[in-house]
């Protein structure tokens, strides 16, 4: 229904339907009380128009009119708030076992990397009827990523991950809007979102040049760094040993707990004493200014990969991540 | 200026003194009325043409007319000058500054110096923005977000930013001076339950400007510092965060919304009840409802931000309290219209203007319905749609009451009347150039065009194409009552003290009133909107 309606947006996401769905409620709840003020109005406006011989009739109010104006609109707008919170939460809740697209947005483009390896900018290719997952950070300023297809927009902050998610229904190409304005060239930060068939998208998989998958890359650079001498994955090093820690609650030297989810590890790489694991001492150097954010983006994955099979997206770690 | 308004012989705050010095020195609240009054005007048109510029440029889908910082500096400044000098003094400092002490019966504000001072703020404010927009300008959004403002942006951020935050002292001066003088200096008799409804409005605008404008401050302030000291305060990479900074400008800037529209619904109150010969229907409800905005207007700042990362729970806390802001202002579009009901209803300038913003204001009340309910805002926040909405809000709603306050007081104001066939023409313009500047944008929104797009994809022209065609008939109505305004101080007809056979204490002295607003104290001893007893005039004065 609704589908090819002229000045309406594609809808091409799982979730899209509703928003839409809500938005049609909205539309005819607003359109039929816009006709009933203005009616009254026009009606009243003729009606009592100022004539010879009759006087304006003295009303004082009434209690139970206003109390019925008050809270009948309270009860209809609770409606709206809950229909409106349980798309929300549904927006905001990834399933568990989507598959991760790795985002990282500066002036004035998107970098996109898939887990297999592909790296796009400007540009997302997914597969119809999947569950992804987008992990998102900002090398300068706040973008925000929109997608008018989906109904999605999820603001991208430097420092930090935020997440979003959709499943693609239907076959095409989107536009990929930047929705929060971020300087000179805020306009230019388009791209578009290609949605294929999964046997196309296995092709387009396999046809580009993958160097590798994000977490194997993630690995040659936990290497290159020497984070492999303190952080071993046979014995206890000097620092926590990381194979299975993923999405685990984790004690700290403090006292707190903490969930291990991505933006602790980004944080436990840039600023290492900011939260140290109970038992260790804070002796690990401080990586903020040495990494970029593609590097970070690769040791996430490598250190989420030590916790597989289970590891992508533990249910635990959602809410955290906003 | 207005010194050549004379009306026959009778000493009134006119001519009673002539000359510059005289008005620059003036402590007459209803002189500094007209300070402001030429100087938001002013800036009104400033900001105008800023927005012609912008609806010239969005002519067509790619950025031809101007440069892409160009067109980043003018949506900044539309809309800094906009909301921080215009709309934000619009009605309180013209309108309530000249009518707060003629309507409880007071001689002038409780403080007239500081009254004054707060015009000199606002006119130091509005030379150093004048400043920074005539040495390059800004290009923050008027929103300011950092880190974007504090560390990435090449523009006069400090300059807008010190600007800002000296007119802010200014409102909140102003706030200040209405909270003591509708406490303190009301006439013999003007109990609360007999304050115009027009008074309730204000007092709750000014408990806004004086517990909301000060966190606006501060957080300039922070900005400042951060770009010129480098604190870490919003700059993650220096250990601060962008975030706290949304919560504090939105701590301000959503009640600031409440700073534009209280003080137009105290004009709607005003002109619907004189117009339609009746008491505001539900007087109680009405004057409570200011009060309620006012408070819950402090409790739904986030829902700015349901996409900016905040968690989960605040978002569904903050869309829930968001819909407990509409309730009241559902109530008085209710009451407004039911106090037509069984009126004696003349259809004047003002009284048009009046329909017209209760038609609007419900469009834009209706459509922050949309943006509350959480899984819509996720669509919609960041496009087209809630700059429909907001400039329903502010232009539809404010700007409304404002031009319909303006014409409904102006004889009062001048002592003269202003053409009223053109005053109507005007009103018809204004609403029909309104609505089609503004309602294509709902739909460009839903269709997914982001706000603040230099450029954008070519499905969107057509509608875009409509709405700038619509601005510039917006446009003929917004200069066409600058003109009449001035031709009438010259030439429109003197004005009675009682033009409009309208209820309240402004209306029983002369027009325009003595420098001391009444030649004797008055004693109060009728209701608010008593006009079961005033009898109706025999002709509706017509020029």
């Amino acid at each position: 229904m609704f589908d090819n309606l002229p000045l309406w947006p594609a809808r091409a996401s799982a979730g899209a339907g509703n928003v839409d769905a809500l938005y049609i409620f909205l539309l005819l709840l607003s359109g039929f009380m816009c006709l009933a003020i203005f009616t009254m109005i026009v009606v009243f406006a003729l009606r009592y128009r100022r004539q010879p011989g009759r006087v304006a009739e003295q009303i004082e109010g009434s209690t139970a009119l206003e109390i019925t104006w008050s809270v009948v609109p309270l009860g209809i707008f609770m409606v709206i708030f809950v229909w409106g919170a349980f798309i929300f939460f549904q927006e905001r809740t990834p399933p568990r076992d989507a598959s991760e697209i790795y985002i990282v947005a500066k002036q004035w483009m998107w970098k996109l990397e898939h887990v297999e390896g592909q790296r796009e900018i400007n540009e997302l290719h997914v597969p119809v009827g999947r569950d992804v997952k987008l992990i998102m950070t900002s090398q300068d300023v706040i973008h925000s990523f929109y997608v008018p297809a989906f109904r999605i927009k999820q603001d991208v902050l430097p420092g930090r991950y935020t997440t979003a998610w959709f499943r693609a229904t239907k076959p095409g190409v989107y536009h990929l809007f930047c929705a929060e304005y971020c300087g000179s060239q805020h306009s230019g930060m388009i791209g578009q979102v290609v949605v294929m068939e999964p046997a196309q998208y296995e092709a387009w998989l396999s046809g580009g040049s993958s160097s590798g998958s994000l977490a194997s890359n993630g690995e040659s650079i936990f290497q290159q760094l020497g984070c492999v001498t303190c952080h071993r994955s046979e014995s206890q090093g000097r620092g926590p040993n990381l194979v299975g820690i993923f999405g685990k609650p984790v004690q700290l030297e403090d006292g707190r707990m903490v969930i291990a989810d991505e933006n602790y590890i980004r944080e436990s790489i840039l600023s290492p004493s900011a939260k140290v694991v109970k038992g260790f001492k804070p002796i690990m150097p401080v990586f903020q200014g040495l990494v970029s954010e593609e590097q970070l983006t690769g040791l996430v994955a490598y250190v989420k990969s030590l916790s597989a099979p289970s590891a992508a997206g533990s249910k635990t770690q959602e809410s955290k991540v906003q | 200026m207005a010194t050549a308004v004379i009306t026959p012989e009778r000493e009134n705050y006119l001519n009673q003194e002539y000359g510059i010095k005289s008005w620059l020195l003036t402590v007459d609240h209803k002189r500094i009325a007209l300070l402001y009054l030429v100087s938001i005007t002013f800036f009104f048109f400033i900001g105008g043409f800023f927005a012609l510029l912008i609806r010239l440029e969005l002519l067509t889908p790619a950025g031809d007319l101007v440069q892409a910082d160009t067109y980043n500096k003018l949506f900044t400044m539309h809309g800094q000058v906009m909301v921080f000098f215009f709309l934000i003094p619009s009605i309180p400092a013209v309108l309530g500054n000249f009518l707060v002490p003629l309507m409880i019966g007071a001689k002038d504000l409780a403080f007239p110096r500081i009254n004054l001072l707060s015009w000199y703020l606002y006119i130091t404010a509005g030379v150093l923005m004048l400043h920074c927009i005539c040495t390059g300008g800004v290009d923050t959004g008027w929103t300011f977000y950092t880190p974007f403002s504090t560390a990435f942006s090449n523009t006069k951020v400090v300059e807008a930013g010190v600007a800002i935050f000296i007119a802010g002292f200014s409102s909140i001066l102003t706030g200040l001076n209405f909270v003591v003088t509708i406490h303190r200096m009301r006439a013999p008799g003007m109990t609360w339950s007999r304050l115009p409804l027009f008074i309730w409005a204000h007092y709750a605008t000014s408990v806004i400007q004086l517990l909301g404008t000060p966190v606006l401050a501060i957080t300039l302030l922070l900005v400042v510092f951060e770009r010129v000291f480098h604190l870490g305060i919003f700059d993650p990479t220096r250990g601060g965060d962008p975030l706290l900074f949304q919560h504090l400008f939105w701590f301000y800037s959503h009640p600031a919304v409440y700073i534009m529209i209280l003080p137009a619904m105290a004009v709607e109150s005003e002109v619907v009840a004189c117009f339609t010969r009746k008491r505001i229907f539900g007087y109680n409800f009405v004057a409570m409802s200011s009060i309620a905005i006012a408070v819950f207007g402090f409790l739904v700042w986030a829902h700015h931000m349901f996409v900016a990362g905040i968690s989960l729970y605040s978002a569904l806390i903050f869309s829930a309290l968001s819909y407990l802001v509409a309730v009241p202002s559902a109530i008085k579009v209710f009451n407004w219209t039911a106090t037509m009901y069984k009126g004696s209803i003349t259809f004047t300038t003002p009284m048009l203007y009046a329909f017209g913003f209760i038609g609007l204001f419900t469009m834009g009340g209706l459509t922050g319905l949309f943006l509350a309910a959480l899984g819509i805002d996720v669509h919609v926040t960041d496009t087209y749609f809630i700059i429909a909405h907001f400039h329903y809000i502010m232009v539809g709603g404010a700007v409304m009451g404002y031009l319909g306050g303006l014409h409904f007081w102006w004889p009062k104001i001048s002592g003269r009347m202003y053409p009223e066939w053109l005053g109507k023409f005007a009103a018809l313009i204004v609403f029909l150039g309104f609505n089609l500047t503004f309602f294509p944008q709902f739909i460009l929104g839903y269709m997914g065009m982001p706000r603040r797009y230099w450029q954008y994809p070519p499905e969107f022209q057509v509608l875009n194409v409509l709405s700038t065609a619509g601005s510039t008939i917006l446009a003929v109505g917004y200069v066409l009552p600058m003109i009449y305004f001035l031709w009438s101080m010259r030439y429109g007809k003197p004005a009675p003290d009682n033009p409009w056979n309208a209820a309240g204490l402004e209306w029983k002295t002369s027009s325009p009133p003595p420098t001391f607003n009444f030649d004797q104290p008055p004693v109060v001893n009728f209701e608010a909107y008593d006009y079961e007893h005033i009898p109706e005039v025999e002709e509706v004065p017509v020029v």
